[in-house]
């Protein structure tokens, strides 16, 4: 077990040096010299030889990347060209609000989606099953920020009982915060939760036809304690896997839901970064996200180990 | 016609066959509604021109925000051009978009997968990479590399291709893999048959039912993609009419003209659904013990 872990641990360098050699490059790559842009339109050759010099430029590719590599491992994402300060300052201003939406989103989204498929499972091929589902399809295919503007239309605008954009931090004003982030992680939600509504469903399923399932059934125990202490822990590895999966779809979302409703974190850090073509940011904002993404995941395959002991690697 | 007879006479068996009727309109109404809804919204985007649309770049800011007229069907955006116009056109990117991906994408994963699944060296390297590339949300991935680049239709297919080719090479890779040990591609290597041939003629067919259904996942999940990317400002380049540049441009008034996020976005998502309605009746029609738990 623990040396599963640890060569799971181990398991994730490759992936992230992969990232980090695609990140990296996307600067290498970048049309067009930061060094002229840095020294601006007045600037003489010596002037530019002298700041790509500075900024190690003129070395070649594998000691570039070496060098960009260790200082990204110690937390260095270098200095965003537009407002000069480091891009992990930036980021560590801005990761409170993405974080609050993220957990708030994944919280609304557990409480919903798990009941949800389970009710479906339990009562499947009924009207209750097809209306659930229906809607899990229904939230696969409008995008995010279609599904914000309507909220945003129906409760903000037409019956104005919620703010229509913005952020306030939790450690200010809890009940403002609760107001202004309520519908962003709607938004959110409704897209993860037709995502693992459907896989709850399935998995339940497969479950509830199990012989230790019928067993539980015929010594008389209730429904609620077949599923929530025989069914629910086996079927939670498809589960989890795709908690897992999703959070990339977690991420996309959060990048659409900021825009939409205008709060200052990490995905409007990045947009913002791209349309402004400041490319240190961009890698940086990037980096941390695939960060978590891989970080998620290896929980998630931990977690298999717990749901589900017969797992061995 | 003995068959129906007697199938009558005998009540169990006639309840199986109405059952199994029921369940084959039921699953194969999926693929009509969605290959219906798909046909109805392509032959929009063809006959574009034809359909009541004036130019979709014209504009006329005398008319602008405009609510739904007679004049103009869906109202006009702040720029004063006409919302259905642009939305017809739309589609035009959204399906090109949408099918560029899904067979580039196909393509490309499949060719890499077939080779990855059958050689354990270049295996390991290229999942690695795979895997790199799949930490990376798919949207950011594509984000990035159209940093890179200028804005074009197809840079967008470009980027959206690469971010979305891990997924298909995993999906192949695990037919292989599974292929691989059953007994008639293990006959075939045994008699010595040469690597492509193999390829070609016992793995290949055998990747074709899932690849359909990738496909159309695939497809679905790069118009959402595409909209993404113009609703963010980095797709498709402004002066294209595309259901996400008509949401990017409705941003700033959708109070004072919810139309013009509104309508593309219904249209986007009745052809993301569409899409997924065919994609999960093939699914259900070619793996049918798949569908008992879907």
């Amino acid at each position: 077990m623990i040396s599963y872990i640890l060569r799971r641990i181990l398991a994730t360098v490759p992936v992230l040096l992969v990232v980090g050699l695609f990140v990296f490059s996307l600067l290498y790559l970048t049309p067009g010299d930061p060094a002229m842009v840095i020294a601006g339109d007045t600037a003489t050759p010596e002037d530019i030889a002298k700041i790509r010099a500075s900024l190690g430029l003129d070395e070649p590719f594998l000691q570039r990347l070496g060098g960009w590599l260790w200082r990204v491992a110690q937390g260095d994402f270098g200095v965003s060209i537009f407002s000069n300060l480091p891009v992990h300052v930036m980021i560590a201003q801005r990761i409170e609000p993405t974080l609050s939406l993220a957990l708030t989103t994944l919280a609304i989204t557990v409480t919903l989606a798990l009941p949800m498929g389970i009710f479906a499972a339990l009562k499947a091929s009924t009207t209750v099953d097809r209306v659930i589902m229906g809607f899990a399809v229904l939230g696969f295919s409008v995008p995010v920020f279609v599904i914000g503007y309507l909220l945003i239309l129906f409760f903000s605008v037409k019956l104005q009982w919620l703010p229509v954009q913005g952020f306030v931090s939790i450690s200010q004003d809890p009940w403002t915060f609760l107001r202004h982030i309520i519908l962003p992680s709607f938004t959110l939600a409704i897209v993860f939760i037709a995502l693992i509504a459907r896989i709850v469903r399935s998995s339940m399923l497969e479950v509830l036809s199990k012989d230790y399932i019928r067993t539980a059934k015929s010594k008389g125990l209730s429904m609620y304690s077949v599923v929530t202490s025989h069914a629910l822990k086996n079927a939670a590895v498809p589960i989890v896997t795709i908690i897992g999966v999703g959070i990339g779809a977690l991420i996309t979302g959060v990048v659409v839901t900021e825009t939409v409703f205008a709060i200052p974190g990490l995905g409007r850090l990045v947009v913002d970064a791209i349309l402004k073509r400041d490319y240190p940011v961009i890698q940086g904002v990037i980096l941390v996200f695939s960060f978590f993404y891989v970080m998620v995941n290896l929980l998630v395959d931990i977690s298999y180990t717990f749901f589900d002991p017969r797992i061995k690697y | 016609m003995n068959t129906t007879e007697s199938a009558l006479n005998r009540g169990s068996v006639s309840f199986a066959w109405m059952h199994a009727l029921r369940t084959l309109m039921r699953r194969h109404g999926m693929i009509i509604v969605g290959a219906g809804l798909l046909l109805l919204i392509a032959l929009m985007a063809v006959f574009a021109p034809f359909l009541g649309t004036v130019d979709p770049l014209s504009i006329s800011p005398a008319q602008r925000l405009r609510p739904p007229s007679p004049e103009h069907w869906l109202g006009t955006d702040m720029l004063g051009r006409d919302t259905w116009s642009r939305v017809a056109y739309g589609a035009r990117v959204s399906l090109t978009i949408g099918l560029g991906v899904a067979i580039c994408s196909s393509l490309i994963g499949l060719a890499i997968g077939l080779v990855t699944g059958f050689m354990r060296r270049v295996d390991a390297v290229i999942m690695r990479i795979m895997d790199g590339l799949m930490a990376i949300p798919s949207i950011l991935l594509a984000i990035a590399l159209m940093a890179l680049t200028q804005a074009s239709i197809g840079n967008v297919i470009i980027a959206i291709t690469i971010a979305e080719i891990p997924r298909v090479v995993r999906l192949v890779r695990s037919v292989v893999l599974t292929l691989k040990e059953q007994p008639f591609v293990e006959a075939a290597v045994a008699s010595g048959t040469r690597l492509p041939t193999i390829l070609v003629r016992h793995i290949l067919p055998n990747t074709v039912a899932p690849m359909l259904v990738q496909t159309t996942y695939i497809c679905a999940s790069a118009m959402l993609l595409e909209a993404t990317l113009s609703f963010l400002g980095a797709g498709t380049p402004p002066s294209t009419p595309s259901w996400g540049n008509i949401m990017a441009d409705g941003r700033m008034v959708f109070q004072l003209a919810p139309g013009t996020i509104l309508y593309p976005g219904i249209m986007l998502s009745l052809t993301v659904l569409a899409v997924n309605l065919l994609g999960d009746g093939l699914s259900d029609m070619l793996d049918p013990r798949l569908s008992r738990n879907m």
